[in-house]
């Protein structure tokens, strides 16, 4: 009788897999199908962003930053902008506050649609992504209808928003909340209780959340296992305070726990959105008053010399920003999103420095899938929602 | 907001020697803390229980050239029991001699990639962390691109490698290596 081969087996995935978000390459050593150990490897799509922020002005920065994380590029401008509003101290005007809300929740919906659509088409239910693309696609006319463009609409400025809302901005976005609740149903209806999807989720990858807590995946991932740490209710930005809306959490840490927290996320993103569209009317104060950054109206420009000078300056050299640090951290779709910037008090920043979710999720990545399954690897992946434009930046 | 004086009076009687410093800033509490002292600090913050600073949010750092110190590696904490966030900065020189910082894995694990990222982008050696490798930059690459005398704009000829030909023996002998390598 031949003897048993016992050796492991080490098998090489990525960088160029479907999925893996992009192009993330996992070793795996393998003993038959359960993983021994993985190691990953990342920096494919490392694009030198924050290198490249330090040669711009402060304004030029907001589209850079906007693609690292490619899926939520409003969360990336809304912590940049509100560091750089930090050390300048400006106030925005209510308004403005409002629109950002509503604008960083409609990100954070067009965001976990990707992430639902992806993750259940890994698992096998393919016909999921179609119905979540669809709805993005409402989201993305939302977005080209304020800023002419779909993806990295850039439409956070320092200082206040590019310009007012577009004619048609309300109608746009209570048809689709009108129409997005009902959709969940119909996400939920063929997944939660879908026993394949479950079969696939249940007991999956599970971490605890000491562990999760340790190894830094605040955001939905601890929130999966227990924690209750949301930026939003723990440290308010932007108005957050004055809107009424819970933190959904789960205590199993395994791969359909932190799927019912993205869901209830999606249903309370809906909740503040409504509440955010009732506040906002349809034309008012887009920007602050600061003239330090924001350039004087049209009609002064025309006018008045020292209004042309303003936007002249603005304009070709910029503004300065004091010198100093801030690091303004918001809730992202991932978890905290952060910008750390240094300003030495000239028009450009000396640094730029992105805290990225997916870098850390993505670090402890062989922590949650070593000991399992090799077919597991792919749902723990789906549902730590990384994306590896927010991990190489 | 806990103010950053209060912070070094707790912290002052548990890590005997350290000589802290406020820091300035317009958003939360900054700590500058001496480099050898750093451990010891972060393993009181985590376990003071009017502290608690159990996440590790990230670690980064700044290049001052031509300033000396030239770098500050920084350390974004926050304490989700007390709701508090604490910013920590350890001054190094660009001299090899005092350019070391010692590793903060022993007490929060999540900082083996931050520290293994600020290591690639600007040469600060983190005692004791075993496992600096290019993290971002790929694996051959010369030179810590976020340091302020690197280059912005360079151009580098796309390298080409052979197909890496390796025998079966030759193959099985790198795994050993490799698993020896992670054992230890």
């Amino acid at each position: 009788m031949a003897e048993l081969r016992t050796e492991t087996m080490t098998v090489n995935m990525g960088p160029q897999h479907p999925s893996t978000h992009g192009v993330l390459r996992i070793i795996l050593e393998l003993d038959g199908e359960t993983i021994q150990s993985a190691r990953t490897t990342i920096g494919y799509l490392h694009t030198g962003i924050e290198k490249t922020a330090e040669q711009k002005k402060w304004q030029q920065v907001v589209p850079l930053v906007e693609r690292m994380d490619y899926l939520a590029a409003q969360s990336n401008s809304l912590c940049y902008v509100l560091s750089v509003e930090k050390l300048l101290g400006l106030e925005m005007p209510q308004r403005v506050k409002d629109i950002r809300v509503l604008l960083a929740e409609l990100q954070r919906l067009a965001s976990h649609l990707v992430w639902i659509g992806t993750h259940a088409m890994e698992i096998g239910a393919v016909s999921m992504l179609f119905y979540a693309i669809r709805e993005r696609e409402l989201l993305m006319n939302i977005n080209e209808l304020i800023a002419g463009f779909r993806f990295f609409p850039s439409y956070f400025r320092v200082g206040g928003l590019r310009e007012d809302l577009a004619r048609g901005f309300h109608e746009a976005v209570n048809a689709f909340l009108d129409r997005f609740p009902k959709k969940i149903d119909e996400f939920e209806g063929l997944l939660t209780k879908n026993d394949m999807f479950l079969r696939r989720t249940e007991g999956v990858g599970v971490i605890s959340q000491e562990d999760a807590l340790a190894w830094g995946l605040v955001g939905p991932i601890a929130r999966g296992s227990g924690s209750d740490y949301d930026v939003r209710k723990y440290f308010p930005y932007t108005g957050y305070e004055t809107y009424d809306f819970k933190v959904p959490t789960a205590t199993e840490g395994d791969v359909f726990a932190r799927y019912r927290v993205r869901v209830a996320e999606m249903r309370e993103s809906v909740k503040i959105a409504r509440q955010a569209i009732q506040r906002i009317t349809p034309s008012g104060a887009w920007a602050c008053d600061d003239t330090r950054v924001v350039p004087p109206p049209k009609d002064k420009v025309y006018t008045e010399m020292e209004a042309l000078i303003q936007h002249f300056l603005i304009y070709s050299q910029g503004f300065t920003v004091p010198a100093g640090e801030a690091y303004v951290p918001v809730e992202g779709p991932r978890g905290e999103h952060g910008v750390y910037i240094v300003s030495d008090g000239t028009n450009r920043p000396w640094r730029v420095k992105m805290r990225p979710p997916s870098f850390m999720a993505i670090q402890a990545l062989p922590k949650i899938i070593e000991g399992g399954m090799i077919a597991d690897v792919v749902a723990v992946i789906g549902s730590n929602d990384v994306v590896m434009g927010d991990c190489d930046r | 907001m806990i103010d950053a004086s209060s912070i070094i009076d707790t912290l002052t009687p548990l890590v005997p020697g350290a000589s802290y410093e406020v820091g300035r800033s317009v958003d939360f509490a900054t700590i500058y803390v001496p480099a050898r002292h750093l451990v010891a600090t972060c393993k009181a913050l985590i376990e003071v229980p009017s502290l608690r600073f159990n996440v590790l949010i990230e670690i980064t750092a700044a290049d001052y050239l031509p300033r000396e110190p030239r770098f500050e590696v920084v350390y974004h904490l926050l304490s989700i029991p007390t709701r508090q966030r604490l910013r920590l900065k350890v001054r190094v020189a660009s001299t090899e001699v005092d350019g070391v910082v010692p590793t903060v894995q022993s007490v929060w694990p999540a900082a083996g990639w931050p520290e293994r990222e600020v290591w690639d982008m600007f040469g600060i050696v983190f005692d004791g962390h075993g496992d600096l490798r290019r993290l971002l930059m790929p694996e051959d690459w010369e030179g810590h691109p976020a340091r302020k005398d690197y280059p912005v704009q360079i151009r580098k000829a796309a390298q080409t490698y052979e197909p890496l030909e390796v025998t079966q023996d030759e193959f099985k002998a790198n795994l050993e290596r490799d698993r020896l390598r992670r054992a230890h």
